[in-house]
């Protein structure tokens, strides 16, 4: 970790029977497979190089790794070239030396040379190699090129200019020596396919085969930007405030797949992000969000100062840490005193750190004294957890990333990777493109089932709500031909269990062919995706809140875990049952004890053991009654119990559902503290804002989809003054607590010491490994990349009953539509933070998805304002008609406050977790002018309570 | 009584479509029941169109005729100014050793009965019952050469295709005919198609492969169009199918055509292009016999190759390589083109001179001015002179001068060429066509041209320049485009040194 610079070997790794070989003399043994490039490498020789780079396939372009090898003729690439036993290969030869020359001097008579002010310079692989090979002097005189707008007094028709129309970085055709690293790492690593070389010969340039690159298919990963060798495509960051001086690997604080980064800075200046090679959740990749959109960092809306007021009603109050936080200690200590414990809570944030999140749920348990505290979790991944937990024993995934790569089948349920979960699904992709099958278990027809180049795939495009329907139809398939794994089953399961659930789902009313109707899936086509699943060596299931925000969320959760065991895809890279977790510390903020029915660790409040664990660190009594979740916090304030929350990284009134409800019951509190960014929706209801600090600017971890615990660290001053977890530390502290922390370590120290699955994590541990995937304890000192491997947690996995239960939720002449919601690759959740940035140049708001069907039958055309109605509520927003969604659903998206679609969904939630019913909810469309009166009065109350009063 | 007519491209280029026409209206209007066949051309191209009538003496060729020839024809063919005697008999035809082109011009292009009757299917009847090793080391024992240009032993490349584990292998043909001074594939195509399919049937047979491809270049419509019908009637018969001659294993074959790319024809960027993509050149490895097409194992071999294993397959390896010099065995249907007075296809065995063929066949240039240079093997081949007409045509006779077979393409200059200008065009036409992959190509071969420019305008650097170039496009391209480009320069500027220097001015009064 200390030297974080992984040098580029030149070509990927491959797996082989050991080959030896001799280079300039030195004996080196590699895997089969491996190019000389990559054994000279490892023999400590660099072989030069431009168009190689061991993040992608080589194709031998640039011609300047020739080396010699014995009884070979001619002077083949070292990049394409496999080593075989017993190859003798000089890497240094005046021959080679001449030849190296000769190319660079090619180059060079093609490029400009205005080094100094080149936004690369010092940071150029053309340089470097210039000045590797001993490039003294360019004898070709002025002729054809690519650099000068004019030659001869007449326009360069080779000269394409400048492309900045990405908000990111430019595209500079002069300064590019077309070693295709940016088209290659477009199509290996992202996948997208969007850059291609136009021309030939000369003429062949890079092109993003679009007028620019805005408007091309390039989705802004970056990975084209990370493989220029030159200044061609640069971020723009790096041309506005120079090259960077030093290095921190941190990880992303956008989505569940927890990439890591390097944060480049200059000073306390942050130039880039680049994705760091070592993560091994990215291996090196990113999305447009992690890898650009961090401008909200230092964005003016940020508030750096703390700030209070009386009632909502009041403009803020800027005033000092010590004022604030006395005025919000005193106003709860007070509501305490009047209300008792239980009239207090706090909601811990799945976008902070585990050691935020364990300490404000551990300000509610020890400070105020009552188990009331939930997290965002809630309304996305709870069925999760409970799921997972009843049927194998943990609440989580059972595979690392990585695992991905061996995947032969791959199912994808209720989520949307290429937008939700980018880098994820690149490797999907990737995998896709091997010849990897795919079933597609959606309403919408998801960007995955474009993948270019991919394999079979099925599309099973079901009605929104029928999901369970669906999943125990593709059991029936499964136990009634047959197709079970019976070894699996009988060695890993719960045998008597298994032959209840079979002979459950064996039902005839379970058939394909009774639910088609139903789902508005083909029986056909739902047979062959059951057989090839259960037919796939390694078929894996991943899946997202499409799954999971359902009143049978956690129904569907256990009926994904039944065909994962009945198929015996458990236990193995390559299978498993891998939740798509939306935030960067969801799997955290649940493991850390953000539950009121749970302490960290996932154990119950109720267990005496585990309390007393607690209450022995804590040095207080806990209660042993769980307390209360969201919207039972919400119903309490509405009926006048409840009366003072601490809301951390959260914005409840635009993410939670039913926007009127969440609206009265924070009207009806007394104390609403809000500890964020900004003055975000629900700060409009709030008494005391706390300004947080970013991921930039503390210390701490994150644990991703996979259990992978990843180091944040501190690149930058907090611009607040206070790291988030010295700020509700700061508040215990105001409240008597006597907290005494001086670093995040201290905290994982505390957690690692009271929870049995972090045993063994330490900072140390971080710092030496990269990351760490729990349980990591004295059973798994190395972490758990895979889980279940010799059996299950719980002991014998679970199957349970998965009996379909319609939703209440449903479509009638009122409202005949049926609405779902997703997110979209640019923007994040409620968009405080993206929102916030340039990547509004492609979601400025959300639209409408309509059929054409439906669009057609009520007269609305793409860009038309619609009324969108529910029996909750309605809302104003743009249509865009496409066949993407089927007849009779339409589907939007959540990022923008304008929009309030949280308005229109009902408050129907999970049976078992409460997890709200996001993804269904019958609607009407209608023609519209324009913003609803909701929307208008919404507006109005929020420029209202945002008002800041002027420092005197 | 049949009357043939070349329906070949070069023929029709020069007027054979009306002389059919002509011989259609001339027998109608005598009410004489002719059959009119439109056979491939015997390759004497100074002669065509070339009008062969069966006769019980055989088959007596008139030529090069025009459609006011045609009346003289029926009336008195004896006396036909344009009469030329049996066709057999004439001396560019007699001298020949028709292997690959046994039947090329003797039959009906698209008559599988004309085929069999001049002992097409043979080689596959034989093929079939053969073992899998003895139908690979058949053509390992013949010494057959892949004919496109690399000269790279067939039997070698068919055996790793072989060895390769792959649920489905793959056959193409090379017929991507780009080379200058070329059209031999064009003319067997057109002429004998059924032998070039019957080639890769063994092929597949032999390496395992069910499908075939053979990609044609868009300049050649005609053997496009004779291709495709050919396949037609090969699968109508039951040749081509889900079993060989109804009992072999699956194979079929479906024509691609090219997008008008020179590079298409280097054997990696075909198969790019046969898959959709760019055509621009793959690293090699890995080798396309492993992983060619879409992945799979592929044979690629040139028209000539696959359309020689006919024969080598119904008289047996030993009788091809019989034929031959040195480490060339068998024959090869040199093309002879350019400024020469004999133009056209002349198959003989390797190891024929070059001054037989230019001067003797060919018999000189049609200017009737002394030779300068020979290029061979297209225009990416060496300049030869008449200096090295003693050298026998083989791989390594000519690799031994710096020069390439290639495709046995031969471009005839006489004095009046200019070897400077030539040298220029080698590597403009190399950067007009580089796919631009690889760097030494990309911008060696626009350098190459502003040099010789630098050079001819009296720079006295550029020479070495242009020197240092060659090596590093020779030794550093990614395949041989830019790696033979210099073979046409630096052959031109060793033996024409002054024609590269700017014009001497006259002398001063």
């Amino acid at each position: 970790m200390k030297d974080f610079i992984i040098p580029d070997q030149g070509t990927p790794a491959r797996q082989g029977a050991p080959v030896t070989l001799t280079i300039d003399g030195q004996s080196v043994t590699v895997p089969a497979g491996t190019s000389v490039m990559r054994a000279a490498k490892e023999a400590g020789i660099t072989v030069p190089k431009l168009c190689a780079t061991d993040m992608l396939e080589p194709v031998g372009s640039c011609r300047m790794c020739m080396v010699e090898i014995a009884g070979q003729r001619g002077t083949p690439a070292s990049c394409t070239t496999p080593v075989t036993e017993g190859m003798v290969v000089q890497t240094q030869t005046p021959k080679l030396a001449r030849l190296r020359r000769g190319v660079m001097e090619l180059y060079i008579s093609d490029h400009p040379l205005d080094c100094l002010t080149c936004a690369a310079n010092g940071d150029c692989e053309l340089q470097d190699m210039a000045a590797a090979v001993g490039l003294r002097e360019v004898r070709y005189q002025p002729g054809a090129n690519h650099f000068a707008p004019r030659s001869e007094g007449a326009a360069n028709p080779c000269y394409i200019p400048k492309d900045v129309s990405n908000p990111y970085f430019s595209y500079d055709p002069a300064k590019c020596i077309v070693c295709m690293r940016c088209v290659r790492a477009c199509e290996e690593v992202q996948g997208t396919f969007a850059l291609t070389v136009e021309g030939r010969g000369f003429d062949a340039r890079i092109s993003p085969a679009a007028p620019d690159f805005l408007s091309s298919d390039c989705v802004s990963c970056g990975a084209c930007v990370q493989a220029c060798p030159t200044a061609t495509l640069v971020e723009k960051s790096v041309e506005e405030i120079g090259l960077p001086e030093r290095s921190v690997v941190t990880t992303c604080a956008y989505c569940g797949v927890g990439c890591s980064f390097e944060a480049q800075m200059r000073g306390e200046e942050l130039v880039r992000m680049v994705p760091w090679k070592g993560g091994e959740a990215n291996r090196g990749h990113s999305c447009v969000k992690g890898r650009f959109a961090w401008g909200y960092a230092t964005h003016k809306d940020r508030i750096l100062n703390p700030m209070i007021r009386d009632s909502i009603d009041q403009p803020w109050r800027e005033v000092s840490w010590d004022e604030a936080l006395g005025f919000a200690a005193g106003r709860l200590n007070a509501l305490r005193e009047q209300h008792g414990k239980d009239a207090l809570g706090v909601i811990t944030s799945s976008r902070c750190t585990n050691e935020e999140t364990y300490l404000v749920q551990k300000l509610a348990r020890a400070v105020f004294g009552t188990n009331n505290t939930d997290t965002c979790a809630r309304v996305c991944h709870s069925p999760t957890g409970y799921g997972l937990k009843q049927t194998f024993g943990t609440s989580a995934g059972t595979q690392n990333f990585d695992s991905v790569e061996e995947v032969d089948l791959a199912v994808v349920i209720g989520a949307n990777p290429t937008d939700g979960h980018p880098v994820f699904a690149s490797r999907l992709r990737k995998r896709l493109r091997a010849g990897a099958k795919l079933i597609v278990i959606d309403p919408r027809r998801i960007d995955l089932l474009e993948t270019p180049h991919m394999g079979e795939a099925w599309h099973l495009a079901l009605r929104p709500g029928t999901n369970v329907a669906v999943m125990t139809a593709m059991a029936h398939v499964i136990v009634t031909e047959g197709l079970f794994d019976e070894a699996f089953i009988r060695a890993r399961c719960d045998w008597e269990e298994w032959g209840d659930y079979a002979e459950f789902v064996a039902n005839p009313d379970y058939a394909p062919e009774a639910v088609e109707a139903l789902t508005g899936v083909p029986a056909a086509t739902l047979r062959e995706a059951a057989r090839a699943y259960a037919a796939a060596p390694n078929g894996a299931i991943y899946y997202g809140l499409g799954v999971t925000e359902h009143s049978q969320g956690s129904t569907t959760v256990i009926a994904i875990a039944n065909l994962a065991m009945m198929t015996g895809n458990i236990g193995r890279p390559g299978v498993g049952v891998n939740p798509l977790r939306g935030q960067n510390n969801v799997q955290g903020s649940c493991d850390m004890g953000s539950f009121p029915h749970e302490l960290p660790g996932y154990r119950h409040v109720s267990d005496p053991d585990t309390r007393a664990i607690f209450e022995a660190a804590w040095g207080v009594t806990l209660d042993p009654e769980p307390g209360l979740r969201i919207p039972n916090m919400l119903d309490e304030a509405v009926a006048g119990r409840f009366k003072g929350i601490y809301i951390q990284g959260e914005d409840i009134l635009q993410s939670d559902p039913d926007t009127r409800h969440v609206a009265a019951g924070l009207a009806a509190m007394d104390c609403v503290i809000v500890h964020d960014l900004f003055l975000n929706e629900t700060a409009n209801y709030a008494h005391v804002f706390l300004p947080g600090s970013t991921f930039l600017e503390k210390d701490g971890t994150f644990t991703n989809a996979e259990r992978r615990i990843n180091r944040v660290r501190r690149v930058m001053a907090p611009k607040n003054g206070l790291a988030d977890w010295e700020v509700t530390q700061a508040l215990a502290n105001a409240m008597g607590a006597g907290w005494s922390y001086d670093h995040p370590a201290q905290i994982m120290a505390e957690i690692a010491a009271t929870t049995p699955g972090f045993a063994n994590v330490t900072y140390n541990l971080l710092d030496e490994r990269g990351s760490v995937q729990w349980p990591c304890n004295d059973a798994a000192p190395d972490g758990s990349p895979v889980m279940h491997v010799d059996g299950f947690v719980r002991g014998k996995g679970r199957f349970i009953r998965t009996a379909y239960v319609p939703t209440d939720e449903r479509t009638g002449p009122r409202f005949p539509l049926l609405l779902t919601t997703g997110r979209i690759l640019s923007q994040y959740n409620v968009g405080a933070q993206t929102r916030r940035t340039a990547n509004t140049v492609w979601h400025d708001q959300d639209v409408l998805e309509i059929h054409p069907h439906d669009a057609e039958n009520r007269g609305i055309k793409t860009g038309d304002w619609v009324r969108l109605a529910s029996r909750s509520g309605e809302t104003s927003l743009r249509a865009e008609v496409t066949d993407r969604v089927a007849p009779g659903v339409v589907y939007t998206t959540f990022h923008h406050p304008g929009t309030q679609a949280n308005v229109v969904t009902t408050d129907n939630s999970d049976w078992a977790t409460n997890c709200p019913e996001y993804k269904v909810t019958a609607v009407q469309v209608a023609p519209s002018n324009g913003p609803s009166d909701w929307q208008s009065d919404y507006a109005e109350q929020a420029a209202r309570a945002r008002r800041i009063e002027a420092a005197e | 009584m049949k009357i043939y007519v070349p329906g070949d491209a070069a023929a029709r280029a020069l007027g054979a479509d009306a002389v059919a026409a002509a011989v259609a209206s001339q027998a109608g209007l005598r009410g004489l029941d002719i059959e009119i066949v439109r056979n491939g051309s015997r390759g004497m191209i100074w002669l065509e169109p070339l009008v062969e009538v069966d006769t019980e003496a055989g088959r007596i060729g008139f030529g090069p005729l025009e459609p006011a020839d045609v009346p003289a024809l029926f009336d008195a063919p004896e006396t036909h100014p344009k009469a030329l005697g049996p066709v057999e008999e004439i001396p560019f035809f007699k001298a020949q050793t028709r292997l690959t082109f046994a039947r090329v011009g003797r039959i009906d292009p698209l008559s599988l009965a004309d085929y069999e009757a001049e002992g097409g299917l043979a080689g596959l009847r034989r093929a079939l019952e053969m073992s899998a090793e003895a139908r690979l080391d058949e053509v390992l024992a013949s010494g057959l050469r892949g004919r496109g240009g690399a000269g790279f032993p067939a039997g070698i490349k068919w055996k790793t295709v072989a060895g390769a584990k792959a649920p489905q292998k793959v056959v193409v043909c090379n017929a991507d005919e780009g080379d200058s001074g070329t059209f031999a594939d064009r003319m067997l195509m057109e002429g004998d198609p059924f032998a070039l399919i019957e080639g890769m049937a063994i092929a597949g047979l032999s390496v395992g492969a069910t499908q075939g491809f053979v990609y044609i270049r868009s300049e050649y419509p005609d053997a496009i169009a004779v291709m495709r019908a050919a396949c037609d009637a090969a699968r109508g018969a039951g040749l081509l199918g889900p079993a060989l001659l109804g009992n072999g294993p699956a194979f079929d074959i479906e024509i691609r055509v090219g997008a008008g790319a020179y590079v298409c024809g280097e054997e990696t960027s075909l198969l790019n292009s046969l898959e959709g993509k760019r055509g621009t050149v793959r690293a090699k490895p890995p080798l396309p016999a492993l992983q060619g097409f879409m992945g799979r194992p592929t044979v690629v071999n040139n028209v000539l190759t696959l359309a020689t294993v006919p024969w080598v397959f119904a008289h047996g390896a030993e009788a091809y390589a019989a034929f031959g010099v040195g480490r060339s065995r068998g024959t090869m249907p040199f093309q002879l083109a350019g400024n020469i007075r004999h133009g056209g296809l002349f198959e003989t065995a390797f190891g024929t001179t070059l001054g037989d063929l230019v001067e003797g066949i060919g018999g000189g240039t049609a200017s009737g001015r002394p030779v300068k240079a020979v290029q061979i093997g297209g225009p990416l081949g060496a300049y030869f002179t008449p200096a090295d007409f003693g050298m026998k045509l083989g791989y390594e006779e000519c690799a031994e001068r710096d020069g390439i077979v290639g495709h046995a393409g031969l471009v005839v200059f006489d004095e009046t060429a200019d070897m400077g200008a030539l040298a220029r065009f080698a590597m403009e036409f190399c950067a007009h066509e580089s796919c631009g992959m690889c760097t030494p190509c990309r911008i060696g071969s626009t350098r190459g041209v502003e040099v010789i420019d630098a050079m001819r305008a009296g720079d006295p650097e550029a020479e070495t320049l242009l020197r240092d170039l060659c090596e590093v496009m020779t030794h550093g391209s990614l395949c041989a485009l830019g790696g033979f480009a210099p073979y046409p320069v630096l052959s031109a500027l060793n033996a024409f040194p002054e024609e590269f220097r700017p014009p001497r001015k006259e002398a001063a009064e």
